[in-house]
């Protein structure tokens, strides 16, 4: 796996990473629940078609600022201050879990920003027949096989890159975890059902059937609200972080989605 | 020095496999455990326990505030405080609650503490903390990560609500009130004493500094465990160069009193095998929800308390014994003359002007409370209250109105005197 080209956005003053690999026509990936603390296969598989470029939301790896963010409003004008600098302008957005329900948001409040979308496992919504788990509220160290039916894969995912000193990475971690709280607490309902009838773009939503965190049942709700076409694939054998646990069949529904 | 009697209102009747039949004691605590006939008998106990406490001679009475939590049934200290200043005279009435940031408006704070002290004369120390990540971000549903920010602000908005002499607009971050304007406001000018009960974090310590406020380290385990966390504290304030006042800090300590070492074993072992076994009893799910403890915090590698006694518990497994809990100093017991030996060691050692006891702690029935508290006001306390009064004056502490000028409670009249 070669690096990826590095480049940073400012987004209320403060610098946020973006990766980029690849060439071809672009796709836009804002990343799950831990952010990208490294390049993965999945990206690499994309790569192998599209340009793709995956900017690091304030709080998570690469970026900070996610102590500004206060208000649902903050967050859709961050990410959008975001994908624009990055240089989304009418190309395909992929959003994972966090990065999901903000995809959606994006697409939602400014449809000319995003061409077509694909949500893996997206937060957003609140079925209180099937809750979202409450994340937080977890024995420590049980996230890695609540997230995906490859734990070992999301522990290396999430372990200090090279050169990063044990201790500093840890508060890198923790500075995620709590912007992802920061978002969702404590229900992990963000009202994005007020909203998805906004998304107007062809919308492939994607769900890994092993699930733990938000059912499989969620996919029928987002496809049910967003007013663009929209294909639901359910991804044998993944879990929440089904782009991690199933790189391949992933990328191949995101090929068949978006070419 | 200052001797208070801190109460925390345990619940008494948790079944004795509780640890091994129920998850947690707090936030999702097995409601069926609850029997509301046996809390009236708990809080009018309690609240006479407080009572006879403060008319024993302690300096003052101390509640704080939990939920959802069966070590501790005053989610509203208010209450309980409110009651207190009725039925005492002289005792300070030390609420160390109100969690600021549970509050919406924060004005209620700022009105209902303006209340006690006016009901009391001027008793009221306000403590101020940030509240367990248990009581604020589970049981309260609080943002973890915008928690301490909103503490802050309704800091700044209940101090201004006390002390700005007009009607004033608050554009906070968090709070936005085109009025504010208390009534009552606090008898005490300019504002009662406020004390910040608080873990180890750094920020809090040089917070406390800035803002000339007294430190309380509430720790469950003791002096030994203590006196890393107070070194440090008193560290930073060398450093930031604030005196050795040591009315700067509040300790807590468990204690029990007896005629002899040997009373003491017998009578205290049940309810403190019952507090660390059963009360803290805490899942870890609750313990440390990100963002709860702040980056400098992290940095600084201070646990928080609630971890710590998290951490503690699982390495205790089946809780801890009656020789750790002795042997780790987490309650101090013994003869009068013992305990006054140690715990005026623990004053000077640790340089704490304000000591807060648990004399009532676990399943500890109002019997041995009140032998607890009688014996250490006859004769424990004599030997303590005179340290550090020679050296330092003490600023943290309640200015009441005058006695002649405090009004008394009338008993109310019979329908004979009536007639």
């Amino acid at each position: 796996m070669s690096a990826p080209a590095e480049r940073q956005v400012e987004v209320n003053g403060l610098p946020c990473r973006v990766w980029e690999k690849g060439s071809g026509s672009p796709v836009f990936y804002l990343a799950g629940l831990a952010g990208l603390p490294r390049w993965t296969p999945f990206l690499d598989r994309l790569a192998e078609r599209h340009r793709v470029v995956a900017p690091s939301i304030p709080g998570f790896p690469g970026a900070t600022g996610h102590d500004r963010l206060d208000q649902p409003l903050d967050w859709v004008a961050a990410v959008l201050d975001l994908l624009e600098g990055a240089g989304l302008a009418g190309g395909d957005l992929i959003g994972a879990s966090i990065g999901g329900a903000l995809a959606a948001e994006a697409a939602a409040m400014a449809p000319g920003l995003v061409r077509r979308l694909v949500l893996i496992a997206p937060f957003g919504l609140y079925d209180k027949s099937v809750p979202p788990t409450d994340l937080w509220g977890q024995k420590p160290g049980s996230w890695p096989t609540l997230l995906s039916v490859r734990p070992e894969a999301y522990k290396e995912l999430v372990a200090a890159p090279e050169g990063v000193a044990e201790a500093e990475w840890s508060i890198i971690m923790t500075r995620a975890a709590e912007t992802a709280a920061r978002l969702l607490w404590p229900l992990a309902d963000t009202r994005l059902a007020r909203r998805l009838h906004r998304i107007r773009c062809p919308t492939l939503v994607l769900w890994g059937a092993e699930d733990k965190v938000l059912a499989p049942a969620y996919a029928e709700r987002f496809a049910a609200g967003i007013a663009g076409k929209c294909t639901i694939r359910i991804v044998a054998n993944a879990g929440h972080l089904a782009d991690l646990d199933a790189p391949g069949a992933v990328a191949e529904a995101v090929f068949e989605a978006l070419g | 020095m200052k001797l208070l009697w801190f109460h925390l209102m345990p619940y008494t009747r948790l079944p004795e496999d509780f640890r091994e039949r129920h998850n947690s004691v707090w936030v999702d605590i097995d409601r069926r455990l609850f029997d509301p006939a046996v809390a009236h008998r708990l809080y009018n106990e309690f609240m006479d326990e407080l009572e006879f406490a403060a008319a024993v001679g302690f300096d003052g009475i101390c509640v704080n505030e939990h939920h959802a939590n069966g070590y501790g049934l005053m989610p509203s200290p208010n209450l309980i405080a409110a009651a207190l200043a009725r039925r005492t005279s002289d005792a300070m009435l030390c609420v160390l609650g109100n969690s600021l940031a549970l509050y919406n408006p924060p004005t209620r704070v700022a009105e209902e503490m303006a209340m006690i002290d006016c009901i009391s004369g001027g008793r009221l120390i306000a403590g101020f903390p940030v509240g367990t990540p248990m009581d604020t971000c589970y049981a309260y549903g609080q943002n973890p990560s915008m928690l301490r920010a909103r503490y802050l602000e309704a800091h700044d908005l209940i101090v201004e609500a006390w002390t700005r002499p007009e009607t004033f607009a608050f554009n906070g971050r968090f709070n936005q009130l085109r009025y504010v304007n208390i009534w009552p406001h606090p008898l005490q000018k300019p504002r009662p004493p406020i004390w910040i009960p608080g873990g180890g974090s750094v920020e809090t310590w040089q917070w406390c500094a800035k803002m000339d406020y007294v430190y309380c380290y509430l720790s469950y385990f003791g002096y030994k465990a203590g006196r890393e966390t107070m070194m440090g504290f008193w560290r930073e304030m060398e450093r930031l160069g604030k005196d050795r006042n040591p009315y700067r800090a509040g300790f807590l300590q468990f204690v029990g009193v007896a005629e002899s070492r040997e009373e003491a074993l017998r009578l205290y072992k049940e309810p403190a095998e019952y507090f660390y076994g059963r009360c803290l009893h805490v899942d870890s799910r609750y313990v440390n929800p990100p963002g709860y403890n702040s980056e400098a915090t992290q940095r600084a590698k201070v646990t928080s308390q609630v971890a710590l006694a998290s951490q503690r518990a699982a390495t205790f497994g089946g809780g801890a014994t009656w020789d750790e809990i002795l042997a780790k100093g987490f309650v101090i017991i013994g003869s009068p003359d013992e305990v006054a030996e140690q715990l005026k060691t623990v004053a000077t050692d640790l340089n704490v002007g304000h000591l807060m006891l648990l004399l009532q702690f676990g399943n500890m029935s109002r019997e041995l409370a009140g032998y607890n508290t009688k014996l250490f006001a006859e004769r424990v306390m004599p030997q303590m209250s005179p340290l550090f009064d020679d050296a330092w004056e003490n600023r943290w502490w309640p200015k009441p109105l005058p006695k002649p000028a405090r009004v008394a409670p009338q008993p109310v009249e019979t329908r004979e005197a009536a007639e």
